[in-house]
């Protein structure tokens, strides 16, 4: 095939296939040199921020929503035009009629819709109550199979943060797809891989697929009458830069429109609109400014976007967040970086725009990235802390080069692989079941296989680890069930459309798994080998709490003895999930990452063998345990870095928390040792850091006076929050996080 | 061989260019008013390590080291375990490990000189410009550094001299513009560094029971700080 639209871009297998890696690979032009050739905000772009601020301002004193529509179902096509300034914009496209409105989307979950609209002052209307009254949601589909024992262990949190009452989201659909082909060569392509399946035997599998794709068909009709309604016809590729993010926007509109999914990433598209940008810049019809203001409105657009959630998410999660995940930089297969100035351009947005969580740039580091970029990387989260750090070359091996994150830190190659998303167990609750053989002291209830208490005035460690083996197995088995559940429930009622028509037919899917409580466990588990730690019964006849007498190697000291318990633990956990099968065949996979909610998962575990009470957070993610590092901050990175992504492959989470003065005494030293710290840690193998360099105290000011620091970003677990979308006790457990000092 | 350590810190960034791995060594052979580490004097205290111990840890951060970063050797005073610390160096020498030392540059004898064969960097405290002042507040004379330092421009090693600011004895413009001199008079010296006084060790001059010679004393200012230095970029500028 050939399109005019293609004119001076090399050919290649790409022209004949959907095929958007070899188009990349073909044209792209890879960039070594520093930042010394970006452009600042135009007046445009400042004007158009402005605006866009005082709606957030707006937004916050409406106390987090600024309005809903709760008489209209969000589809691709059932709002009409919206826009921010509809004179001055270049990337044009909302979620609804008006900047920052909601609409509903009860295709998950009517409760979750209902109680959202309520929380804040609103009413689902009846006439949406009236359409969904004969329909079943992906949530009521989950209820109707769930067993007791899957309510049980959700009731009293050992399995918390499922997908069963909203959209599942992780999905990344290849957005790129709709600029470089148009929508009508997706359909063609689409409707010629049906016709393919005529011929074979019509099994459940069979069947479920051809329905799927009829599905994903008519909703790329849908996203072409949703362009044409803002005036655009997407039926034939982009022909220029400004296009191409348009189009590309268009994609994503249509995914966030149609699925309020938890984490709503975008991809890995940089680079590709880089191919476009060039050309233009070539050409003589963009300037480097207009190059940056294109960008700087494509993200401006993201940060817009929103989806109704309960108070009660909001508070688990620290705002709202979409996880709008862009990956930027990485290297390719063949040994050239995909790093070009359109990298450099989406990170400038921090400077252009402002700091702010959204969307989640991630660069993908590997230690053979230009040392310019990687310079620049260091002041961008030295000055914004806005940015995240993930392994490319750990990665690459597994992914190749045209893979993104979904989420936080979950890899799948873009348009090719996607995930079942399945949270996270709570291990050092399961650890604490298990020693009471059965009974969850914090609920009250009894759950799992009835055993004794453990005996004896001390815990023998092989004795606890031969009990705790018994819970991971069967936590294991059940979690898989449950999540096999959702994801066929959500299959069934709640398909991503769009998303799915913008993957391969054939596609390769990850069932990802989570546990939370890493470091407690490994803690605790140390506690029991290495110190005495006597269990104290309550008047019931179950352990409640314990007195650990003498020291013991703690994670986060780079201390082997504990260190590789750690390690050994997700090993243990993720080779019992394997045992049972899984929907639709999907991989395995584990990830060890709380995001925020590591301070509701301490708050329903009662006190652990490592010293923690009853109640009190558990460390983020990866993380050792506050406080608890002594040998500085290296040592505590090595520990982390000993799991092995091998068995983590949904990803490994880690925040750092670094004062500037422990950097070094200058801007200088400071970018230079954060690059050395980076590439020490990657090169370790390591998976994922968060980057914060701030001071304990600017917290504390923010904490005492949030109005003061509206627009205060810091890096969590996987992704950035506005500070002030914290809960008051997820800022306090932020502020008692280890900040590496200087000595 | 044993050496008496106080501690490590895995990520050092102001003890010696690039990121390092600082070992604290045991044992003080001085008692400097302004010392931020008094829990390092005692002699016997600390824990015992060989030097494949402390090596073994520090190999464990080589890849955050680049090119510019390594291992210091801090304290205490490390000259006073020198035989132990030349065998630490010699063993990252061995693993590519650069090093350096940070010492007060007071004692001398066969085992130092034999120590800074290992030594690629020296990191000199001079504590202050004039005998007088060495002698009532460091408990030696100004002869012994300045011993140091010839000896060690003599044998080309790089070294960055430092010096602590406090306020009513180091914070004037003479002391900065001596020390300015001294660094001038060595071409081993390739920066001088001012490192404001801190009073953040308080807690553990309590703790020990030691009355903190300079807690009375004030922080300088961040403006006293930038005056300062400004005076050693201006002749480090001016031609000589």
């Amino acid at each position: 095939m050939d399109f005019k639209q293609w004119h001076e871009f090399n050919g290649g297998a790409w022209q004949n296939e959907i095929n958007v890696r070899d188009f990349i690979q073909r044209n792209y032009t890879e960039y070594t040199g520093d930042e010394s050739f970006l452009s600042g905000a135009t007046p445009r772009t400042k004007a158009l921020m402005e605006k866009l601020q005082g709606l957030f301002k707006l937004e916050r004193q409406f106390g987090g929503v600024l309005d809903i529509d709760t008489a209209t179902v969000s589809s691709l096509t059932s709002f009409s035009p919206g826009y921010l300034d509809e004179e001055n914009e270049l990337i044009v496209g909302l979620q609804t009629n008006r900047p920052l409105k909601r609409g509903v989307n009860p295709f998950g979950g009517m409760r979750m819709v209902r109680q959202a609209c309520e929380a804040y002052g609103y009413k689902l209307s009846r006439k949406v109550e009236e359409e969904f009254r004969f329909r079943t949601t992906h949530n009521d589909g989950v209820f109707r199979a769930y067993t007791d024992e899957m309510r049980a262990v959700r009731k009293c949190h050992v399995i918390t943060g499922l997908p069963d009452a909203y959209g599942r989201g992780r999905i990344i659909g290849d957005y790129r797809r709709v600029a470089l082909y148009g929508v009508d060569k997706l359909i063609e392509e689409k409707k010629k891989d049906k016709s393919n399946l005529s011929g074979g035997a019509f099994d459940t599998a069979h069947i479920r697929l051809d329905e799927e794709l009829y599905q994903q068909i008519a909703f790329l009709g849908y996203l072409k009458e949703m362009a044409a309604m803002y005036g655009f016809d997407i039926s034939q590729p982009a022909a220029n830069a400004r296009e191409a993010i348009q189009w590309t926007y268009f994609a994503y509109l249509g995914a966030i429109k149609e699925q309020n999914g938890a984490a709503m990433s975008l991809g890995r598209v940089s680079t590709f609109f880089d191919i476009y940008i060039e050309r233009d810049l070539r050409n003589g019809t963009l300037t480097e400014e207009g190059a940056q203001e294109l960008m700087d409105d494509f993200v401006m657009k993201l940060r817009m976007a929103r989806h109704l959630r309960t108070p009660e998410y909001n508070e688990l999660f620290g705002g709202d967040p979409m996880w709008i995940t862009e990956a930027v930089g990485g290297m390719g297969e063949d040994g050239r970086t995909l790093v070009t100035k359109s990298s450099y351009r989406v990170l400038n947005t921090l400077y252009t725009l402002g700091s702010s969580p959204e969307p989640n740039l991630t660069v993908l580091w590997s230690t053979a990235l230009p040392e310019s970029f990687k310079r620049f990387c260091a002041k961008v989260s030295a000055d914004t802390d806005s940015i995240q750090y993930e392994n490319d070359d750990v990665m690459r091996p597994s992914y190749g080069d045209d893979y993104a994150i979904a989420c936080c830190v979950s890899a799948m190659k873009v348009g090719k692989q996607m995930q079942f998303f399945g949270a996270r167990c709570n291990l050092a609750k399961l650890l604490l079941i298990a020693i009471n053989g059965g009974y969850d002291h914090t609920s009250g209830m009894h759950i799992g296989p009835q055993m004794p208490v453990l005996e004896g005035d001390t815990l023998d460690f092989d004795t606890v680890m031969e009990r705790f083996d018994i819970y991971i197995a069967w936590l294991s088995h059940l979690y898989v069930n449950t999540m096999n559940i959702i994801h066929y429930m959500h299959d069934k009622y709640a398909y991503e459309k769009i998303q799915m028509a913008l993957h391969d037919t054939d596609v390769h899917r990850f069932m990802a798994f989570g546990i939370a409580g890493l470091s407690v466990v490994a803690d605790s588990l140390s506690a029991i080998k290495y110190a005495k730690v006597h269990p104290v019964k309550g008047a019931d006849g179950f352990i409640t709490d314990f007195e650990t007498v003498g020291d013991f190697p703690k994670y986060g000291n780079d201390d082997d003895r504990v260190d590789l318990i750690a390690k050994d633990m997700t090993h243990r956990v993720i080779t019992e999930l394997r045992k049972t099968p899984t929907y639709r065949h999907a991989e395995h996979t584990l990830s060890v990452l709380t995001i925020t909610s590591n301070v509701a998962y301490g708050k329903h575990t009662g006190a652990t063998p490592d010293g923690r009470k009853a109640s009190a957070p558990f460390a983020p993610g990866a993380n050792p345990m506050h406080n608890r590092e002594e040998n500085g901050a290296l040592a505590a990175l090595n520990s982390v870095a000993k799991l092995d992504y091998d068995d983590c492959r949904d990803g490994i989470s880690n925040t750092f928390s670094i004062t500037p003065q422990a950097l070094g005494h200058t801007e200088e030293e400071r970018i230079a040792n954060l690059v050395a710290i980076l590439d020490g840690y990657f090169a370790k193998k390591a998976h994922h850091i968060n980057v914060n360099v701030m001071n304990r105290e600017t917290l504390l000011k923010a904490y005492e006076n949030p109005e003061e620091y509206p627009n205060l970003t810091i890096r969590v677990s996987g992704y950035a929050v506005n500070f002030n979308k914290l809960s008051r006790e997820q800022q306090r457990e932020v502020i008692s996080r280890t900040f590496h000092e200087a000595v | 061989m044993e050496g008496r350590v106080h501690s490590f810190q895995s990520l050092g960034t102001l003890d010696g260019p690039g990121v390092r791995f600082v070992v604290f060594m045991q044992g003080c052979n001085l008692r400097c008013g302004c010392c931020h580490n008094p829990d390092t004097w005692d002699c016997a205290a600390g824990t015992a390590y060989t030097p494949e111990e402390v090596v073994k840890r520090a190999v464990r951060f080589k890849e955050y080291f680049g090119t510019a970063g390594g291992i210091t050797v801090s304290g205490g005073e490390p000259l006073l375990q020198a035989e132990f610390v030349r065998e630490v160096f010699r063993l990252c020498h061995a693993s590519g490990i650069n090093t350096c030392l940070d010492t007060s540059g007071s004692i001398w004898n066969e085992k130092v000189a034999a120590q800074l064969e290992e030594t690629d960097r020296v990191l000199l405290d001079i504590k202050y410009v004039s005998d007088g002042d060495y002698r009532r507040h460091v408990g030696c004379g100004m002869a012994a550094p300045m011993a140091f330092l010839d000896e060690v421009n003599r044998r080309g090693i790089p070294v960055w001299l430092r010096q602590v600011t406090i306020p009513t004895l180091t914070d004037s413009r003479e002391t900065v513009l001596a020390l300015g001199k001294i660094a001038a008079d060595h071409p081993c010296v390739d920066k001088v560094e001012l490192l404001p006084f801190r009073k953040i060790c308080q807690v553990k001059y309590d703790q020990l029971g030691i009355p903190f010679a300079f807690g009375h004393l004030p922080e300088p200012s961040g403006e006293t700080m930038k005056e300062l230095n400004a005076l050693l970029i201006h002749q480090e500028e001016s031609p000589c």
